[in-house]
């Protein structure tokens, strides 16, 4: 780690300002993704600006019926609060899947939707990264690429966007906000991360000096329904090869409404509108479920080592939806 | 009492002691670390130190850190409590897990300075006097460790996973969020899953498991059971 001076922010403006100020500051909440990155050097900020102790510890239900998660909640907070089981399940149960007790202990909203990819060439500053360094190379484009992206890619970075989180929060429409110079502003969840095009640099479309206050649930009330299903090299304390997030608003044997995104395929959580597109007013069976994996899948562009995972994500969809449509619980 | 006797070897003072003799400082064991030592450190302090107070094990410490010092190096190698290991130093593998205002975290992933205000208990915090917490004793009962480097770190975390049980803590494998397991109904399963967090490289996890079922109050099944009978719902 560089030496950095420390400063615990006073307020959200004062972050703002801070931040604003100080272009080579770096906020810092759980700390379990920056310091991580700051024991490897892939960050060497001037300032760490400690939002930790800021009000943003609040879960509280909307005026539309949902629930705004303060972005300094931890994931086990998320994960554990009555009201996310309850009307959330799909969430509660993605956060659980993720990392470990001690990381979800500290991990907050914010910093989970803002944590780096695991790209091993992105960590390993012995190599080249466009991500890391813009302009000097892509190793993972033809080097072992098994974890990395089957959707979206570029030739410039085919890393993916690791967070659990994220994936059901893309299916539920959650919306983030954040403050910045500019005042307040609130981003779909959907468009708030990048794909790397050109600019594999910037994982999402914050802007300079903007911190995240919180992310909004909208109500989705057949999320009850949802589940999370995460495909993983081990069973427990592993990043996802492949997870889904399916909820299925049955009427009948009617599919009335559909959510579905993929997490572990490509630069940001990836929603399937087209798969769901389809599902809608079919009728809920194997059948369906197949050709609606078959649509999510359909831009797949495999790398030399990945190609296994279109072929998990589509079994992963059929039977996330297959669950869904039997009322959702453990997949 | 044969935990007492243990607890005593386990404390390791001969080690410690050699330690901070080659550091030039005469003290035997890390709840001596004096205030007075301390202080003179503070006072040499270099540019870019900031004083940081932090309670650990109920005892308040004050001292001039950079703000790049982990919460895992301040407690090591400046409070000279060894018992939280370095493994992976990258939230990898759990063995320098400690619990800081009663949840489990790993120390080495939070920056000392950070920490100001909280309550922090190592290893070292865990029995009171000479009596093991039951969680200590439990891991000899049920021989919960072989080489005894992750040991520190998996005692730990299974007294905060006694807490969380208590409290109503959901884990992955749960199967009914709204009925979470109460602790005498708590599964193989689901203390492998909330121990996961933990890894050791000796594989003494049947004993541990075997442990924690028996602060859970249920009984452990022998050793050798256990590595016979993978439980079915693991391979569900
Ligand atoms: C071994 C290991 C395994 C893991 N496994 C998983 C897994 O399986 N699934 C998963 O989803 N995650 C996993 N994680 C990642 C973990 O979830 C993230 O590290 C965590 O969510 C980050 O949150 P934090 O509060 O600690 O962020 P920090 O480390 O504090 O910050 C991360 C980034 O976000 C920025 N930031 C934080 N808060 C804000 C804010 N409010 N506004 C603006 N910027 C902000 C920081 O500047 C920093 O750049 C794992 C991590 C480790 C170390
Ligand atoms: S995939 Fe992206 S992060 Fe990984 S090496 Fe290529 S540019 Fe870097
Ligand atoms: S040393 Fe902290 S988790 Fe490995
Ligand atoms: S006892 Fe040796 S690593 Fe666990």
């Amino acid at each position: 780690m560089n030496n950095f001076t420390y400063a615990r922010a006073t307020s959200v403006k004062d972050a703002v300002e801070r931040a604003t100020n100080d272009q080579n500051a770096i906020l810092i909440a759980g700390g379990t993704n920056l310091v991580d990155r700051l024991k490897v050097f892939l960050d060497e900020p001037s300032q760490l600006i400690d939002i930790s102790r800021l009000e943003m510890k609040r879960i509280e239900r909307t005026s539309e019926g949902g629930l705004s998660l303060g972005a300094l909640v931890t994931n086990t907070a998320v994960a554990d609060h009555p009201d996310v089981r309850r009307d959330y399940p799909i969430l509660s149960r993605a956060i659980l899947s993720g990392a470990s007790q001690q990381i979800r202990n500290m991990a907050t909203v914010g910093g989970n939707l803002l944590q780096r990819t695991r790209c091993p060439y992105y960590y390993d500053t012995a190599f080249p990264c466009n991500k890391r360094q813009p302009g000097s190379g892509c190793p993972a484009a033809t080097g072992i690429n098994r974890m990395h992206a089957i959707l979206g890619a570029s030739d410039q970075c085919v890393a993916v966007q690791p967070s659990d989180m994220c994936v059901p929060l893309a299916a539920l429409d959650a919306v983030v906000v954040v403050e910045g110079p500019k005042g307040k502003r609130q981003i779909p969840l959907t468009d708030f991360h990048r794909l790397p095009g050109n600019t594999p640099q910037r994982d999402t479309n914050l802007e300079p000096g903007e911190l995240i206050t919180s992310v909004v649930l909208p109500p989705v009330p057949f999320a009850k329904s949802g589940v999370y299903l995460k495909l993983r090299d081990r069973t427990s304390y592993a990043f996802a090869l492949v997870s889904v997030a399916a909820a299925v608003d049955l009427a009948g044997e009617q599919i009335q409404n559909v959510r579905l995104a993929m997490g572990g395929v490509a630069h940001k959580p990836w929603r399937s509108k087209e798969a769901e597109k389809f599902l809608i007013g079919k009728s809920a069976n194997t059948a369906t479920f197949q050709q609606a994996a078959e649509i999510a899948l359909l831009e797949a562009k495999p790398l030399t080592h990945n190609s296994f995972k279109v072929d998990l994500a589509k079994r992963a969809i059929r039977r996330a939806l297959t669950v869904s449509a039997k009322g959702g619980g453990v997949v | 009492m044969e935990h007492k006797k243990r607890a005593e070897i386990t404390s390791q003072p001969g080690f410690l002691g050699q330690a901070l003799t080659a550091a030039g400082t005469a003290i035997a064991a890390p709840s001596l670390l004096n205030q007075a030592t301390i202080a003179k450190e503070a006072s040499q302090s270099n540019p870019g130190e900031i004083n940081v107070k932090l309670t650990v094990n109920g005892e308040q410490q004050t001292l001039d850190l950079e703000p790049r010092v982990t919460l895992l190096d301040a407690l090591r190698d400046r409070l000279g409590l060894v018992g939280s290991k370095k493994g992976c130093d990258h939230g990898q593998c759990g063995a320098c897990t400690v619990l800081i205002d009663g949840e489990r975290v790993y120390s080495c992933l939070t920056l000392a300075v950070m920490q100001e205000d909280k309550a922090i208990v190592t290893i070292e915090g865990l029995a009171n006097g000479d009596t093991l917490h039951p969680v200590q004793a439990a891991f000899i009962d049920n021989d919960g460790f072989q080489c005894g480097y992750c040991t520190p770190g998996q005692i730990c975390a299974s007294v905060a996973l006694l807490d969380e049980v208590k409290r109503g803590c959901a884990s992955v494998v749960t199967p009914d969020l709204a009925s979470p397991p109460q602790l005498a109904e708590l599964s193989e399963a689901e203390i492998k899953e909330r121990l996961s967090g933990n890894l050791c490289r000796c594989s003494a996890y049947n004993g541990i498991v075997a442990a924690v079922q028996q602060v859970t109050g249920q009984k452990p099944p022998s050793p050798a059971a256990v590595m016979v009978n993978e439980p079915q719902e693991m391979l569900r």
